[in-house]
């Protein structure tokens, strides 16, 4: 193992929010600047290193070793794969929807990496973890020993914003007894309104800061259909750039991470309704039919 | 009914009273629906053979009789070898009585252990509540030294974080900020009780070692590992040890607590590994393990720390045992004393007198690795030819250990190995290559039963014959012990095959 210290990072956010995307480019930009890279993918569905390794899905880790018989009877090189720039990548896999339990798939997985030696020689390991922080087994990349900074994609939508808050949550829980730390936030550009200045200010009350702000552009669609990263895909584009800046201040941000000050339910609301993206709710009129309104009205 | 106060049947005999054989025969043939005769005779015959014992191994989905027990299990073994330590099992109630029971029924000793008692809502919002009370409740009721943290499949399931839930229960003040919790995640459902015994021990030297400074002494650390002769073996190791003046720590010594006397005071805790000289432990030169497959993390983690590790097999028998003295004479720089050499003659002495009756014989022999690397081998040293070896949690590194073994002598060279098999295939084995004795342990009498094998009970767990475990397998008294044990069984045989009068007891000798 190189002298070097290993830097474990997490990116964690609401599904849909373009987490696998965002962490994919940007550790392809990482890899750019020389960086040896491992990637785990802690998603059931597997496609955190799809445009790393241009393929459809990696074989996971559990499928390996349901076919196998246990994990026991699985070596390294079944489940690594390597793709763009020497970038290692495995995906833990896990259950069909409905069934099982993918977060146990995580402990397992990464039990598995570390005595196998997977971690030896990298730079970086960074997770790719599923929506929310939901159990145990999600929350393993964020235990003692693990992710030392999270980064959590976002976008100015409500329900990212409500997710973000709650992965906050988790990582407090974890910092306390542990090393792990909120990195920032990246705002993925859904062009909402005010979405930048919404994203500063969750940033400012969850005592981080909003590492990077994505801008939306479509060559990123570009380059996901064929399988690629921006920076691999069309490196001279505006958007490689960003990612480029993106991977440049997370690699700067070593050891700058807070421990999250996650707000409430009613704290979130207030901040929509402060920048004007949410009405006050007039009390008075909740769960008042429109008859019940009308006739209201006809008697005032 | 037949039973009366004047004439109490014991449950051999009064089951065999009319009414009870009228019962059973009413139920079988009212309730249980049962085949006939004929066609359960014609099964049974089926699967005595060949064809049938394909079909068994070609099993994929279905496990039946596995010759192996929990992670768990394996953990509060370890952890009761260390003084005044209450083993926690992090989980539910029911897996932590199993092992208790698991144990009282072989050491025939109680065996204290406590659970967090996880039920419903905390496999829901985690078990975080349950391990702060738990080590508050355990540390006030039970006064321990130590409490060592394992965990059940439920805990595991779920994901719960020992590390920060045990830093959680101290900031809330469960027990004092500078108490000993070790811990070690255990799910049963990877790996066997030696596997748990493993993480438990590396859980508990790494508590005591990381962050500190090691400064190398002249002493030794030794670990017996998962044993279900641990009272005997220990204590005939400290007293190879004594004799050799070999300064020596045992790790996990549970051999006072599994066999506390009966004076009139009940110790919950006795003898074991100081908290003291499991701190000192990381200063000694080397350490020596009596079972491979029960320390592999355990060793290395101690090999990270700069010590010399050495791994054996469940040494039993004269060449094994000579290999283990050597190693602590090699790595001690005392000498073998005389006394011992003296021992190894009369093991040799013994095996001598005994050899015509055991050369030659065909054994099936399955368990823990370590023990099935140690009992074949003595197997071949006596002129025994091992037949079948089989061991639920052996892997693949281990078939292949135990396949250059019996390369290694003529009397290895008939014999199969099965790695992760169960005892179901091991009937199989018996109807269709059958042997003259079968080696395992209180679950292979209905191996016995079934195919008439006889069965040489050394393993774990022994709950049909009682204080096995006082008696030592390790060094070469033990040896002689293991020697005894299969000889009694084949002249017990001999002398059932030439009992009949008049017919076969020509041979119902005094002498054998």
């Amino acid at each position: 193992m190189s002298e070097k210290k290993l830097r474990q990072i997490a990116f964690y956010g609401k599904g849909g929010i373009g987490k696998s995307t965002t962490s994919q480019n940007t550790l392809a930009a990482l890899a750019d600047l020389g960086q040896k890279i491992l990637i785990v993918g802690c998603d059931p569905k597997a496609d955190s290193t799809r445009l790393i390794l241009h393929a459809k899905a990696q074989d996971t880790i559990l499928s390996l070793a349901a076919e196998a018989g246990s994990v026991e009877d699985l070596e390294l090189e079944d489940v690594m794969k390597i793709g763009y720039k020497d970038i290692r990548c495995v995906e833990s896999g896990g259950p069909e929807p409905g069934v099982g339990c993918a977060g146990r798939g995580v402990i397992t997985s990464i039990n598995f990496l570390e005595e196998e030696g997977a971690y030896d020689g990298a730079d970086y390991v960074s997770y790719d973890v599923l929506g929310d922080v939901v159990c145990g087994g999600f929350a393993m990349p964020i235990r003692e020993n693990k992710a030392q900074e999270i980064y959590i994609v976002m976008s100015g939508e409500m329900m990212a914003m409500y997710a973000a808050n709650n992965i906050a949550k988790g990582i407090l829980k974890y910092a306390n007894s542990g090393g792990v730390r909120l990195g920032g936030l990246v705002c993925n550009e859904r062009q909402t309104d005010k979405e930048l200045e919404l994203a500063e200010s969750l940033a400012a009350k969850l005592n981080t800061t909003l590492i990077h702000f994505v801008p939306r552009d479509n060559v990123v669609q570009h380059a996901e259909l064929r399988r690629m990263t921006v920076l691999e895909y069309a490196p001279e584009s505006k958007q490689a750039d960003e990612y480029r800046q993106l991977a440049t201040k997370i690699h700067a941000n070593a050891g700058k991470g807070t421990i999250p000050t996650p707000i409430t339910m009613d704290e979130l609301e207030e901040m929509l309704m402060e920048h004007g993206i949410m009405q006050k709710v007039d009390e008075s009129i909740v769960g008042k039919t429109a008859a019940e309104l009308a006739a209201e009205a006809a008697a005032a | 009914m037949s039973q009366n106060t004047s004439n109490v049947l014991d449950h051999f005999n009064l089951f065999r009273e009319p009414e009870y054989t009228e019962l059973f025969e009413n139920k079988r043939k009212n309730f249980e629906f049962a085949h006939p005769d004929q066609k359960i005779a014609e099964i049974r015959d089926w699967t005595k053979t060949w064809e049938y014992r394909e079909k068994n191994f070609g099993r994929e989905a279905l496990t039946v009789n596995p010759a192996k027990a929990c992670q768990p299990l394996g953990a509060v073994f370890a952890a009761i070898g260390f003084e005044s330590t209450m083993p926690f099992v992090h989980g539910s109630q029911g897996c932590v009585a199993y092992y208790r029971s698991h144990f009282s029924r072989h050491f025939k000793e109680p065996t204290s252990c406590v659970s967090s008692s996880m039920t419903e809502d905390a496999a829901v919002f985690g078990g975080l509540n349950n391990m702060i009370d738990g080590l508050a409740n355990t540390y006030a009721m039970y006064k321990p030294k130590m409490i060592a943290v394992s965990t059940t499949c439920m805990a595991e399931v779920i994901g719960d974080d020992l590390n920060g839930f045990i830093s959680t229960a101290r900031e809330k003040g469960s027990v004092p900020a500078d108490f000993d919790v070790p811990y070690a995640h255990t799910p049963a459902f990877v790996g066997s009780h030696v596997t748990g015994y493993d993480n438990a021990l590396k859980g508990i030297v790494s508590h005591f070692w990381e962050g500190k400074e090691r400064t190398p002494n002249e002493k030794i650390n030794f670990i017996g590992g998962f044993d279900g002769y641990t009272v005997g073996n220990l204590r005939e190791i400290k007293r190879i040890f004594a004799l050799m003046g070999v300064d020596a720590t045992i790790l996990a010594d549970n051999s006072d607590v599994l066999d506390t006397p009966a004076d009139g005071e009940f110790r919950m805790y006795d003898g074991g590994t100081t908290l003291e000289d499991a701190k000192l432990a990381l200063n000694a030169k080397a350490t020596i393990s009596m079972q491979q497959y029960c320390t592999e993390k355990t060793l290395a983690y101690i090999a990270g720390t700069g010590q010399e590790t050495v791994a054996l097999n469940h040494p039993v028998g004269v060449a094994a045992t000579d290999k283990f003295l050597m190693e602590v004479s090699r790595v001690t720089g005392k000498a073998i004393p005389t006394e011992l050499e003296k021992e190894r003659g009369r093991l040799v002495d013994a095996i001598a007198d005994s050899s015509a009756h055991i050369h030659g014989k065909k054994f099936a022999l399955y368990g823990d690795p370590d023990l099935m690397l140690g009992l074949a081998a003595f197997l071949m040293e006596l002129g025994a030819e091992p037949t079948h070896i089989l061991s639920t949690n052996g892997g693949k590194e281990w078939e292949e250990q135990v396949k250059a073994l019996l390369a290694s002598s003529p009397f290895g060279k008939d014999c199969h190995v099965y790695a992760g098999k169960d005892l179901w295939h091991m009937r199989s084995l018996l109807f269709t290559e059958p042997v003259d004795f079968l080696i395992g342990n209180t679950y292979g009498k209905y191996l016995e039963r079934d195919t008439g094998t006889p069965l040489i009970r050394i393993g774990f767990p022994i709950f049909d014959r009682h204080h096995k475990h006082r008696y030592p397998v390790w060094g070469y008294q033990g040896s002689m012990n293991a020697l005894v044990t299969i000889l009694d069984k084949i002249f017990d045989e001999m002398d059932k095959n030439t009992n009949i009068p008049s017919k076969t007891d020509y041979s119902f000798d005094i002498i054998r």
